[in-house]
């Protein structure tokens, strides 16, 4: 692991501590008297606070996932190279991709 | 004095990657080590034993083997200590190193480390000049003292789970020589040291197991050495250094 992926994955390891952190809390106390869908994007619409956090959050998953894998699969498998590191960079854009449209979906 | 009260069940290692373990059975004597035993073996019961010595006092570091699943110096593990509650040894290889036969490990992988590592002093071009003043006080100094008395035995090598998952990894006991070096003033190769140990087979896969620390005979602890080559590498890429 080259030290810009060290870091990068440090960085949003902490992030990321905070932010499941809040996202799980956030789920506890919203759903604690029932709560449908409905609800949920009324409060969600227009919410900039809200779509800047879980935008950080897919951001973060987005550079810190594809990073642990790749150790992982370095690790377990003799699997190196440029092909592995192109599978990774793909699977981070669908993360990004994916987890930003979310985010936009309960937004707009 | 060293009469034996009860025999020994010792069962070695014989072969290489391939091989299987054969049972001698050796008097159990008072103040025994592991290396004694292994050394009645060969020269009592079977000559073909292969294994590796040199100063059976706990300065060369070439009797390391596997005892009972833990990598040791077998000069400086007596056997009370060692064996199990039934009177039986394990002995094997160490492990992470290619058998060459029974007991004796090729150990050039591990010594090509230290030098991808750059595990060797950089004089730099100031040959000329005048002795370098280290004061033994300084933060630097006592960083490297620390570490320095690495004699190469190969056990955290053998101890390091990361190394049995990655054998490019280059291993515990070469990136504390690194740390050494990084904390030697007088060194002029730490640019290229730094990026050597930043690869993918460097200080960053370090799992902090701790087992190197764990089971080092000279009490090192390269986990730390590890840790502190982590921040410097940070510290250089933070500075746009070479990556």
């Amino acid at each position: 692991m080259s030290a810009v992926l060290f870091v990068a994955q440090r960085v949003t390891a902490a992030i990321l501590a905070l932010a499941v952190a809040v996202h799980l809390a956030t789920i506890l106390y919203a759903v604690r008297g029932g709560l449908t869908a409905g609800e949920i994007l009324a409060r969600t619409h227009g919410n900039v606070a809200f779509a800047t956090f879980y935008a950080v959050f897919v951001v973060a998953v987005a550079i810190h996932a594809p990073i642990g894998l790749r150790n992982i699969v370095r690790e377990w498998t003799p699997w190196r190279g440029v092909a592995l590191d192109a599978v990774l960079a793909v699977f981070a854009i669908v993360l990004l991709v994916l987890g930003l449209r979310a985010v936009m979906a309960v937004y707009a | 004095m060293t009469e034996s009260s009860s025999m020994l069940a010792v069962e070695v290692w014989r072969g290489a990657a391939r091989g299987a373990f054969q049972t001698f059975r050796v008097p159990r004597r008072r103040h025994q080590t592991v290396l004694d035993v292994v050394t009645e073996i060969q020269r009592e019961q079977d000559p073909t034993l292969s294994y590796r010595f040199a100063c059976r006092v706990g300065m060369c570091g070439s009797c390391a083997m596997t005892v009972n699943g833990r990598p040791r110096w077998t000069c400086r593990t007596r056997v009370s200590e060692a064996a199990r509650d039934d009177g039986t040894l394990r002995l094997e290889p160490l492990r992470n190193f290619t058998v060459v036969k029974d007991l004796a490990v090729e150990m050039t992988q591990f010594f090509d480390k230290w030098r991808d590592a750059r595990g060797y002093f950089e004089p730099g071009a100031n040959r000329g000049g005048d002795f370098a003043v280290v004061p033994p006080a300084s933060a630097a100094r006592q960083a490297a003292d620390a570490a320095i008395e690495c004699i190469g035995c190969g056990v955290c090598y053998a101890a390091c789970d990361v190394v049995a998952w990655d054998r490019d990894y280059l291993g515990p006991a070469a990136l504390n020589r690194a740390w050494t070096l990084v904390n030697d003033v007088r060194d002029a190769g730490n640019a290229a040291r730094i990026a050597a140990v930043a690869g993918d087979s460097g200080c960053q896969c370090c799992h902090t197991h701790m087992s190197c620390t764990s089971f080092c005979p000279k009490a090192i602890a390269p986990t730390y050495s590890i840790a502190g080559l982590k921040r410097a590498v940070v510290r250089a890429a933070l500075k746009g250094g070479r990556r």
